[in-house]
């Protein structure tokens, strides 16, 4: 059981080995992003996953419906926003945060939301870009990326079929 | 630096509504706990996995390659490698903008360089295993294809903008 959970980090360790024979220099500098990461990945998913944790024991069910779950409208749109734009971490971070939203019957779209926001229009990263690109940039990225997130949330709503998202929304309770 | 003061942030606001709730219910702060741990020992297996592979994808793809390649070509295939490259990569914020800005002044067009930051952010082929197992692999592909084509979308609506503003 152990070993198969492992597999995937076994493999990638295994083929980290054989680039440090190929080529030395390209192994360390491997090694030097994959500590990097790590370091991020502590530094960053704790507080989430505190927060996430108190948030399945305090907030009812029926008060994260009426935020946003279905029929939340507009509500539950901005709520995804907001949660995915005040995001701090890598994208991978968002996806815990998804499961205790379905735990608590998110809407699906508004989920989406909160995953595209998180990528794409975190604050952290937004103010990273207007030093680096410009404010034009950074503002007229953000600006699209609004009607465009809602768009692929909405696209996402009609080429996922009902009986899957219920299936995705029971696994995301066993856990 | 501002993700860390954010970071800090998150911290600060975790901490005390972890207090609260350790002055309000011992038993559910407990339980709390027990679930943020539960969900680390979910994502750790897969997630050391996925930064293995983003370590071995950048020692051969570093930013000066990067900066070569989508520099290098123009028009409709610069957009497009621009758009695969950030795709494939899960390069931390503070070595993907200032490369961007590069770039940028290397002459790359708005258009490209925009297609490689929106790819990246939003589009995860390397967080692709993780996007599955959390929901499945219908949802994780919709997602990451319907982003990819439209930050492409993104890229030509700044390119054309900054063209003109």
């Amino acid at each position: 059981m152990f070993l198969k959970q492992y597999l995937f980090f076994i493999i990638t360790l295994i083929l980290l080995g054989i680039l440090f024979i190929f080529n030395f220099d390209a192994g360390l500098k491997a090694t030097d992003v994959v500590i990097y990461s790590f370091k991020e990945m502590l530094l960053v998913l704790p507080p989430i996953f505190i927060l996430i944790g108190l948030l399945d024991v305090w907030i009812p069910k029926e008060t994260m419906i009426r935020l946003m779950g279905e029929g939340s409208g507009i509500k539950g749109i901005l709520l995804a926003f907001l949660f995915g734009t005040v995001a701090a971490g890598p994208l991978y971070a968002a996806f815990p945060v998804a499961i205790v939203f379905m735990k608590k019957r998110v809407k699906f779209s508004n989920i989406i939301i909160l995953l595209c926001a998180w990528g794409a229009t975190k604050i952290p990263m937004l103010l990273f870009e207007m030093t680096a690109l410009g404010f034009k940039f950074a503002l007229l990225r953000l600006a699209i990326n609004i009607p465009v997130i809602i768009l692929i949330a909405y696209l996402m709503g009609i080429l996922i079929k009902k009986d899957e998202i219920a299936a995705i929304y029971e696994k995301a309770n066993d856990l | 630096m501002g993700n860390y003061i954010f970071n800090g942030v998150i911290y600060l606001i975790a901490i005390i509504f972890l207090i609260i709730s350790l002055v309000k219910s011992r038993a559910k702060t407990k339980q709390a706990l027990l679930k943020a741990w539960n969900s680390f020992k979910y994502i750790l297996p897969m997630l050391l996995g996925v930064i293995l592979l983003v370590g071995l994808i950048l020692s051969m793809l570093d930013t000066n390659i990067i900066s070569r390649i989508i520099g290098e070509q123009s028009g409709i295939s610069g957009v497009l490698l621009a758009s695969v490259i950030g795709s494939v990569t899960l390069i931390p914020g503070f070595i993907a903008f200032p490369t961007a800005a590069l770039l940028l002044q290397g002459g790359a067009g708005y258009t490209q360089i925009a297609a490689f930051v929106q790819t990246l952010m939003m589009v995860g082929i390397v967080t692709l295993p993780l996007e599955i197992k959390y929901f499945n692999t219908k949802v994780a592909i919709t997602r990451n294809v319907l982003s990819f084509v439209f930050s492409i979308g993104v890229a030509y609506f700044i390119g054309f903008i900054l063209g003109i503003w």
